[in-house]
């Protein structure tokens, strides 16, 4: 098949970092070619240089065998490529027309929006790729799912022959992701090239012909799909074999250190977000909350973790009432919390990796005995202990934590917050954005702490790190528990359907 | 003697080692600001010779009038010292993420309490009444602080509002006060005299240079040394730099907003009392030319460092008093001064300006 898009020797740098070096990357039309690496491995900085956000410092690109200059994304969209963002650049208060059409709308005498004929281009268009979308629908209004639709029915709007999808089913149930896939095939039928950008092994063998994988900002190799493995292209991303399953200790919990009874609470839209939950973790338990991100989840972490005010209900740490006590007094009641948005409410951007580190503990000896001096001696040491102990790569201690890699920051918040002897761990999150290493050292670091008597509260939006982790897993539906099973009992189409508002039976 | 100095000069040169690079740190981290002085300087220097005079003898009579002699410097600092209390305000309020912007009204407050003070009492011996008029100053400054810190922890009503509201309310309320109740015999609306027991002494005659400036100074230290080496300074910046982190770590945001801009109050409040004890020795109707928003201003061309302040307040009280020589020798109109600094201001304002002239200039080494 016709080979839609060559980059040949392709080079970036940003300061300090080689982001692209001397990548040669083809795509053939009809074809759904896999991009997978580890976060910062180069592939999104390569397809927003196919999309004209960056350019090259050195290297060649081919569309249609003919050598471009890609200066711009307008550039990009007239030779045919369209992108799909990790996050949607949609207006939400618009219609799926509108959104669609804007940039290009067709227009009566130049000045009125031709609504007839918007909406038969677009109905049109839902038929030719098999895209069922309401036009008239407010983006707002619709599952993520859905929106990723209007993204993709906006690039072919544009006319795009190819199409990259920016780690497209991170925020997707297991439903929606089979149903992006079948669109993309689809698209592969009608001789489209679609670059699928991921770091999900399991999804890029199910969907793509070919998978190159990048590491370190080149090219390892490019593979069939259907003539490698899981291992082979872990081996490949991150150079060695990657665990996948997680020895635990053998222990039976009794001891309740959480217990939720009938926990309400508000969205910051001042919905009920919370509609009566209740469950318990134990010691040495890792109990999983399953569920696509926005039933309740953030509130739910917020209220355990005394950011957000119960409205109705009991939490119980140890037998004691601390429904709705501060923060601060739930830190000392051994309550550690690593939270979903690490930029947002783990750290401090601007404080230094010492700075960080002793958050939460800043207020108390050794550090300091009262309002009055903090000893930043004594925290500089205790920084060294945790980047010693949980090898924090940093070029100093004082370096900002804003100049660090994820998966670096991801470890300070960890050692921080584990390094307290909490009794629950309040984990969020804990592995998104993460590459395979630092994910697998959180995970790793969850179970030791299981493993120590910790009671563990997991959320995570993916499914396979609740299996893989969990003892028992509870799964939440708008606000509510839906299902809480043994790990050994549980399915993950089961989880799957519970998780999407199906029934289990 | 040949012998101590031989050996004293490698010291002296160990120590200047060990200094000299922290010089050069703080100077090319200031650079922007400098660069900002002397931009505006060259683009006054254009509007003067629009105007038909000459920079070089405007700008020499500036700085002689400014820094020429004792009385000179005496004016200068003495111009700087309410504004090296009214930018520390602005800076600690800030570096918790606030925007107090009514020093202006916490300085009037303040200063109006600590005449109260200051005048109540006439026997009291000076280490007991010196002292509590100034705390006095700090407290009603502090108090007019309180009252937005509540306003926005109770109710979230925004500060930059609040805050300069409050000050029109302070200026009005302190007039009234000095209009009718606490009015002293005669025409202008001020107070009697306070005691001689609460007066700042003047430490540099002629000039109404008071110890008001020794106490700015110890402040900026002091300030630093808050900001930088106490938990109260550490969840200050924490909240300032990312409230939603701060709360995670057990960190009470708003008590530490309330606290900030109540501390911030007080500053300002105790520059207040410095102008009453230690200049005017009464408090007359609106004595503040403005020094709260100049505060604001010369927070900001400080880098929002403490020591940054001090420097760009002597910079402002400079162009002040200088200004007055400048008009008086050369006729150039005292305009031009706050042409200059609303330039400097408008300067500093857009550092990308500045690092483009950086990097176009060749000056590589300042990044």
């Amino acid at each position: 098949m016709s080979i839609a898009v060559e980059m040949r020797n392709i080079t970036k740098s940003f300061p300090g970092v080689l982001a692209n070096d001397k990548i040669d990357f083809v795509v053939r039309n009809g074809e759904i070619h896999g991009l997978l690496g580890e976060n910062g491995a180069g592939k999104t900085v390569l397809m927003s240089i196919l999309y004209g956000l960056y350019r090259p410092d050195e290297g060649q690109i081919f569309v249609n065998e003919k050598e471009v200059k890609i200066d711009s994304s307008a550039t990009a969209i007239k030779l045919g490529i369209g992108m799909v963002h990790q996050h949607f650049m949609l207006v939400p208060s618009l219609t799926v027309a509108e959104n669609i059409v804007l940039g290009r709308e067709p227009t009566k005498n130049k000045v009125f929006l031709d609504m007839d004929k918007i909406m038969d281009e677009i109905k049109d268009l839902c038929d030719r790729y098999q895209l069922e979308v309401d036009p008239k629908a407010l983006v707002h209004t619709l599952p993520v799912g859905v929106q990723q639709r209007v993204e993709i029915l906006k690039a072919l709007y544009r006319e795009a022959e190819i199409l990259i999808l920016d780690e497209p089913t991170s925020v997707l149930t297991p439903q929606e992701v089979e149903s992006l896939f079948k669109a993309m095939r689809t698209l592969r039928e009608q001789g489209k090239a679609v670059i699928f950008i991921s770091h999900k092994l399991k999804e890029v063998l199910a969907i793509c012909d070919k998978i190159t994988v990048l590491k370190r900002g080149k090219v390892v190799g490019t593979v069939e799909a259907n003539e490698t493995s899981p291992s082979e292209l872990a081996e490949m991303m991150v150079g060695r074999e990657v665990l996948f399953t997680y020895e635990k200790k053998n222990v039976r919990p009794e001891k309740a250190v959480l217990r939720v009874e009938n926990l309400q609470a508000l969205s910051d839209r001042k919905l009920l977000a919370l509609k009566g939950i209740s469950f318990d973790v134990c010691e040495f338990e890792i109990l999983g909350i399953a569920g696509v991100e926005g039933n309740g989840q953030t509130e739910l972490v917020e209220v355990l973790a005394g950011l957000r005010e119960a409205t109705a209900g009991n939490i119980y740490l140890d037998g004691k009432q601390v429904t709705n006590t501060s923060t601060s007094e739930r830190i000392d009641l051994g309550v550690s919390h690593v939270p979903e948005d690490r930029h947002k409410r783990g750290l401090i951007l601007d404080f230094s990796v010492v700075e960080n580190l002793i958050l939460g503990r800043h207020n108390k000896p050794p550090f300091t005995t009262g309002w009055v001096r903090l000893d930043f001696e004594k925290a500089s040491d205790f920084a060294d202990g945790l980047i010693q102990e949980y090898s924090i790569k940093t070029p100093s201690k004082d370096t900002l934590a804003r100049y660090l890699s994820g998966g670096t920051q991801q470890r300070m918040i960890v050692a921080r917050e584990f390094s307290r002897k909490p009794k629950l761990i309040i984990a969020s999150q804990p592995t998104r954005g993460l590459d395979v290493g630092a994910t697998e050292y959180v995970r790793k670091k969850l179970v030791e702490m299981r493993d120590q008597g910790c009671a563990i509260l997991l959320i995570s939006a993916d499914l396979d790190e609740i299996l893989g982790l969990s003892d028992r897993i509870a799964v939440v539906y708008e606000g509510k528990i839906v299902a809480i099973r043994d790990r050994s009992g549980a399915s993950e189409l089961e989880l799957g359907l519970l998780m999407a508002g199906g029934k289990s039976d | 003697m040949i012998e101590e100095k031989e050996r004293s000069e490698p010291k002296v040169k160990q120590l200047l080692r060990k200094i000299l690079p922290r010089v050069k740190s703080s100077i090319r981290g200031a650079l922007p600001q400098i660069i900002a002085v002397l931009a505006a300087f060259l683009v006054g220097a254009i509007a003067l010779l629009a105007t038909g005079h000459s920079p070089i003898d405007a700008y020499s009579a500036l700085l002689t009038g400014a820094f020429g002699d004792v009385f000179g410097i005496g004016q200068t600092l003495t111009q700087a010292t309410p504004i090296i209390f009214t930018a520390l305000a602005f800076l600690f309020a800030f570096k918790s993420g606030l925007f107090n912007i009514g020093a202006e009204g916490q300085l009037l407050f303040g200063g109006f309490t600590a005449a109260l003070v200051g005048i109540s009492f006439n026997n009291l011996p000076v280490f007991i009444h010196l002292p509590l008029a100034l705390l006095a100053g700090a407290l009603g400054g502090a108090f007019w602080g309180f009252i937005p810190a509540v306003l926005k922890a109770k109710l979230g009503a925004h500060e930059v509002i609040t805050t300069m509201m409050l000050s029109y309310v302070a200026f009005y309320v302190t007039g009234y006060m000095v209009n009718y109740p606490f009015k002293a015999p005669g025409w202008v609306a001020q107070t009697v005299f306070v005691a001689p027991s609460a007066e700042l002494p003047r430490i540099l005659q002629p000039t109404q240079l008071s110890a008001s400036i020794i106490i700015a100074l110890i402040l900026a230290g002091f300030i630093y040394y808050i900001l930088e080496r106490t938990t109260l300074g550490y969840e200050v910046r924490a909240i300032g730099l990312n409230p939603s982190a701060a709360e995670s770590g057990g960190i009470n945001v708003k008590k530490g907003m309330v606290l900030a801009l109540v501390i911030s109050g007080a500053i300002a409040g105790l520059g207040g009392a410095g102008e009453v004890l230690g200049v005017h020795r009464r408090f007359i109707e609106g004595f503040s030319p403005g020094y709260g928003w100049d505060g604001l201003a010369v927070a900001l061309i400080g880098g929002l460092h403490p020591a940054g302040a001090v420097v760009a307040a002597i910079l402002f009280g400079a162009l002040r008093s200088g200004g007055m020589v400048m008009t008086r020798v050369t006729g150039v109109p005292l305009d031009i001064i706050f042409v200059l600094q609303a330039l400097v201001v408008l300067f500093v304002a857009a550092p990308k300006l500045i690092r483009y002239l950086l990097e176009k200039g060749g000056l590589k080494w300042w990044k």
